[in-house]
């Protein structure tokens, strides 16, 4: 197991390869669908200094509120190939060294973090409570009335968020590995070999 | 006095959020079991059952998508639909303030959220009227993730040479799960319906994730394809999280109705490991049961129906 303390510079991130299991610590800000949309067409300047050498979490959480204090209940990733269209240009715009979700990305996206050193780290989807208890504080949050809870901005303070590298900075991606060898089982399965 | 409908059904919500059916976690353990302990696999599925311990325990959604709320209602005659609709909308709204669910309903015209997790058609609701006195509701919630890859084809489908027959079916169920990967939060629940139009062949699929993962497909043909899909699937190695292992499906669960001679549609329904599932039936004197299976007929246009080939 790696720790991760957030924020991370380039060279750190070089160090870490596809398959490697990491628990980070410290600020992360979750951005999904309409969060990604907005980040490619207005190009906002505010998230820049939220973002640089961090990392972009691709959730949409459950948050209760007891006295103006918000609490993530249930916090797992979303799927990120739906953001395989922007990811690219936020990662050359706003620098995050981490992009956190589930089911990996595109070639794209792998280009871009070996060029501007970044990393995908795969979260278990689906297991929201246990992730929820490695959030321990939400700092703000931005744009909540605009895109409703789950697509809003959460800045989150975690402790020990674990999860596995699946894509590395030097365009090593277990997605890629793992569809071709099971392509290879498909075309066996059906006897067109 | 006995609880009311509307306190029931909050009650159901949050069951259904929070406490993974028994068969479903049985499965997930079988699958830990059979990864090598330690790689990414048999971790991933480590967190996910503590995740289900965690989330009963505290009465938090074992998902943070709690997804689209699916409710079959079998009633008798007598009862007012309109009103049990307007009931189960109020429960909606109130498990989404208690947080049991995630404000999910988004406006596809302005992108706006309705905040409440109502909205046109929103939840999902089919009623079907039986012959008993009581009333049983069920509520299924099916994440995005994994209605993003469910899929539908049209055979024959020809890039895998898949005819109008079980062997046709079988090629697009596989051709189904390895473009899914682990995209729709693998180890899935594949439902597969086979027949019918675009509409009800997805229905029928999507009927078919009311079955208990152990249970045995009537139509002996069925059951015997189901059960080679369900090795087949597995040999795939796409495993959890599609991290690569030996386990990524749960279940294959087949059904079939009647086509027009044109169609022959396979639509594939996939479910995501947390197939969250409940069920309580409301006996006239207002005593509430719980249901810890899912009763058997649940999902079938009427209690009683038999599919093709019967």
């Amino acid at each position: 197991m790696k720790t991760i303390q957030l924020p991370i510079n380039g060279n750190d991130i070089q160090k870490l390869r596809v398959g490697d299991e990491v628990q980070i610590s410290g600020h992360m800000v979750t951005a999904r669908d309409m969060a990604h949309r907005y980040m490619t067409d207005q190009w906002p300047d505010w998230l820049v200094p939220l973002l640089r050498d961090g990392a972009i979490y691709h959730c949409g959480p459950v948050v209760s509120q007891n006295n103006g204090v918000y609490a993530a209940l249930s916090a797992g990733p979303t799927t990120s190939i739906r953001e395989e269209p922007y990811a690219h240009r936020v990662i050359a715009r706003y620098g995050p060294r981490l992009l956190i979700g589930k089911g990996g990305m595109g070639d794209k996206t792998l280009e871009a973090m070996r060029q501007h050193g970044a990393v995908y780290i795969h979260a278990t989807g689906g297991a929201a409570s246990v992730i929820a208890k490695s959030i321990v504080h939400i700092h703000a949050v931005h744009m909540l009335a605009e895109f409703g809870a789950p697509e809003a901005f959460w800045e989150l303070e975690v402790e020990n968020f674990t999860g596995v590298v699946t894509m590395d900075a030097h365009g090593g991606s277990l997605h890629r590995t793992v569809r071709e060898a099971s392509q290879k089982q498909l075309f066996a399965l059906l006897g067109d070999t | 006095m006995p609880p009311s409908f509307k306190d029931t059904f909050v009650e159901l919500l949050r069951r259904a959020s929070t406490q993974l059916p028994q068969d479903v976690t049985t499965a997930l353990r079988e699958g830990h079991a059979a990864e090598i302990q330690g790689s990414p696999a048999s971790n991933a599925l480590e967190t996910i059952l503590e995740n289900i311990s965690l989330s009963r325990r505290n009465s938090t959604p074992l998902c943070q998508d709690t997804g689209t709320n699916i409710w079959h209602v079998y009633h008798p005659r007598t009862i007012c639909k309109t009103a049990i609709e307007e009931i189960i909308r109020e429960a909606t709204a109130e498990a989404c303030q208690r947080s049991y669910l995630r404000a999910n309903a988004v406006d596809p015209i302005t992108n706006l959220n309705t905040g409440n997790n109502l909205g046109q058609r929103f939840p999902v609701i089919s009623f079907y009227e039986w012959r008993s006195s009581a009333i049983r509701a069920a509520v299924m919630l099916k994440g995005g993730g994994c209605e993003n890859v469910s899929c539908q084809y049209a055979l024959p489908y020809e890039p895998i040479h898949a005819g109008r027959d079980l062997e046709g079916v079988r090629r697009v169920v596989l051709d189904g799960v390895f473009n899914a990967q682990g995209r729709g939060c693998a180890p899935g629940i594949i439902g597969v319906g086979v027949g019918g139009d675009r509409i009800t062949g997805m229905i029928e699929a999507k009927h078919q994730l009311w079955r208990e993962l152990g249970d045995e497909n009537e139509n002996p043909l069925l059951s015997k394809l189901e059960k080679r899909l369900y090795s087949e699937c597995n040999q795939l190695g796409i495993g959890p999280m599609g991290y690569g292992g030996k386990t990524t499906v749960l279940g294959v669960k087949v059904g079939a109705i009647h086509r027009v001679p044109a169609s022959y549609f396979v639509s594939i329904s996939y479910m995501c490991w947390a197939s969250r599932r409940a069920c309580v039936t409301i006996a006239p004197s207002g005593k509430l049961t719980y249901h810890k299976r899912v009763p058997r007929y649940f999902g079938c246009n009427t209690p009683n129906c038999k599919g093709p080939s019967h």
